[in-house]
């Protein structure tokens, strides 16, 4: 349905060499009997930072969930086509799931410490997929609490609940947890809209130095944030993939009149 | 359009809160009756040898009721080792593993009638079962009668308390590539740790009360505890036994065990309420 911006974007493969991570053909989603997600076909490269934006409901959220095929959590939610990461449809029921979730971590919308320890949070999906040495595990955790930016903050109460964190500080330590054991995929679901605009902007930061290690799937419904931080920009609407492109060309020249009337807020 | 009257509403507003306050303290006065009762009429029998001594015939004097401590400790105990993990095991079939499917919803039903279901009709059932086959009345066929009524309660609120655990939660913990029984066990128990505790404990406290259903399985003792095959000394059994007998020493003695049963369930119970309030919320 979009091929010329297809094209392009094969073009500007060919110039800059850069490598597929995730390349989704034709999923279609379902809730039960109801149909969310029509043919999607969207190609991600490694070390970018994908924005996905679009109305309320348009099927956003639902299209990152079946990255790490959270949505399987739900008896009803069934998901058609594939999604090829590193080569493999991960689609496949044969395909390792906690593998997968090893590989693709997410933050989610709201900040869900866990009911432990600030340390233990970070600790806890450290000790999960690797073996560590007690001093190992220490610097694991320092690290990344380090990288999520939130090490000076918690570093003296490392044994307090985390849950006596503030929101935005919640919201660092998922960071911290996730990118922790390592993951090559990062998945975002409107991770700054229920946290203040200072905690928002340590955030942002963060997504620009986490992108030269990871590939970056961010949901917002704040475009300002997707035009600052994303290098790709995907509208989504009523369930299907309106247009994607460059972000810069999709806010300026948007191929498509839908694309168009979002992004100048004449609805949605 | 014409204003109701202002003042209606406000006698009205007033008397449903009048009315709901007269019934809680209703509540409340009969509770602290019973509590006033019970200890005026009970501490005189909290001598020394109520607690170490076995039951004495009518009219001996002294005498006391270690045995049916003992036994109904033991009974109680033996009945939370059942209980108590096939219980939360189940609620954990309930909330996670089997939830939304028909299974659980049948399972459901049946736990909900079991619960409603006279204990006495539990206490014949394990007759007929443990007691008649095996040609005595034992303690463990006291424990299982036990266990059995505990078993839905617990179940029920365990299902209760993890389907109150955000889902949120349980995707952040799967999102990092934890199985299933790791994301139940550390993520979901802590986080309901406190409810379940409080379930567990409140449901304990409530078959250590029970009587009906020992009166055809554990049955009651004049002796020590030798084997829990042969009928078990328990307290709820010596206060029936006691209590509706002419003389006043055992009387006496009835009211002692209810006060001993009494503090047993209300430490139980203020303990679940103030240990384990919620530590992370």
């Amino acid at each position: 349905m979009n091929k010329p911006v297809k094209e392009q974007q094969h073009r500007q493969l060919n110039l800059k060499q850069k490598k597929i991570k995730i390349a989704v053909n034709g999923l279609n989603f379902f809730y039960g009997k109801h149909q969310v997600l029509f043919d999607n076909s969207i190609e991600i490269y490694s070390n970018t930072v994908l924005a996905i934006i679009g109305p309320s409901g348009c099927g956003k959220s639902t299209h990152i969930r079946v990255y790490n095929r959270i949505f399987q959590m739900y008896r009803d939610q069934r998901a058609y086509g594939e999604i090829i990461i590193d080569g493999e449809n991960i689609l496949l029921p044969s395909y390792n799931l906690i593998g997968l979730r090893k590989k693709v971590g997410m933050i989610f919308q709201k900040p869900t410490p866990f009911p432990m320890t600030i340390f233990d949070n970070v600790a806890y999906g450290l000790k999960l997929h690797y073996k560590l040495s007690k001093t190992e595990l220490h610097e694991k955790v320092r690290t990344a609490l380090d990288k999520a930016a939130l090490l000076s903050e918690v570093e003296n109460k490392l044994d307090a609940p985390a849950l006596s964190l503030s929101g935005g500080q919640q919201q660092r330590l998922c960071i911290a947890r996730a990118i922790a054991i390592e993951p090559e995929i990062l998945l975002m679901d409107e991770p700054t809209s229920a946290i203040d605009p200072i905690a928002t902007a340590k955030i942002e930061e963060l997504i620009e130095i986490l992108k030269k290690n990871y590939t970056i799937v961010i949901v917002t419904h704040n475009m300002q944030q997707a035009a600052r931080i994303a290098d790709y920009t995907a509208f989504f609407y009523q369930g299907y993939i309106v247009e994607i492109g460059k972000t810069k060309q999709l806010f300026q020249n948007p191929e498509k009149k839908q694309t168009e009337d979002y992004i100048t807020g004449r609805f949605g | 359009m014409r204003l109701r009257p202002m003042y209606a509403r406000q006698i009205v507003d007033m008397s449903v809160k009048l009315i709901s306050v007269l019934s809680s303290l209703i509540g409340i006065c009969v509770l602290v009756l019973i509590i006033y009762e019970v200890i005026a009429r009970g501490i005189a029998a909290c001598s020394l040898s109520f607690f170490t001594e076995l039951p004495a015939p009518p009219g001996m004097g002294e005498g006391g009721v270690a045995n049916a401590i003992i036994g109904t400790l033991i009974i109680t105990v033996l009945a939370s080792l059942i209980g108590v993990p096939v219980g939360l095991l189940a609620g954990i079939f309930l909330a996670e593993f089997g939830k939304d499917t028909k299974f659980s919803e049948v399972t459901i039903f049946i736990l909900n009638v079991i619960i409603g279901i006279p204990s006495i009709i539990i206490g014949l059932f394990v007759y007929t079962v443990l007691v008649k086959p095996f040609g005595s009345f034992s303690g463990y066929a006291g424990a299982v009668a036990l266990a059995i009524i505990m078993l839905p309660v617990i179940a029920r609120t365990a299902q209760d308390m993890l389907l109150l655990v955000p889902n949120s939660l349980r995707e952040s913990a799967f999102a990092l590539g934890m199985p299933y029984w790791r994301v139940i066990l550390s993520v979901v128990f802590r986080y309901a740790r406190s409810g379940l505790t409080t379930a567990i404990l409140l449901a304990i406290a409530r078959v250590s009360g029970e009587t009906a259903p020992l009166l055809f399985t554990a049955l009651n003792s004049q002796y020590w505890i030798e084997s829990l095959t042969q009928p078990t000394a328990n307290l709820t059994v010596t206060i029936y036994n006691y209590a509706i007998s002419p003389y006043t020493d055992w009387q006496q003695i009835a009211w002692g065990a209810s006060l001993l049963i009494m503090i047993g369930v209300l430490t139980v119970n203020i303990f679940a309420r103030l240990v384990f309030k919620p530590k992370f919320r």
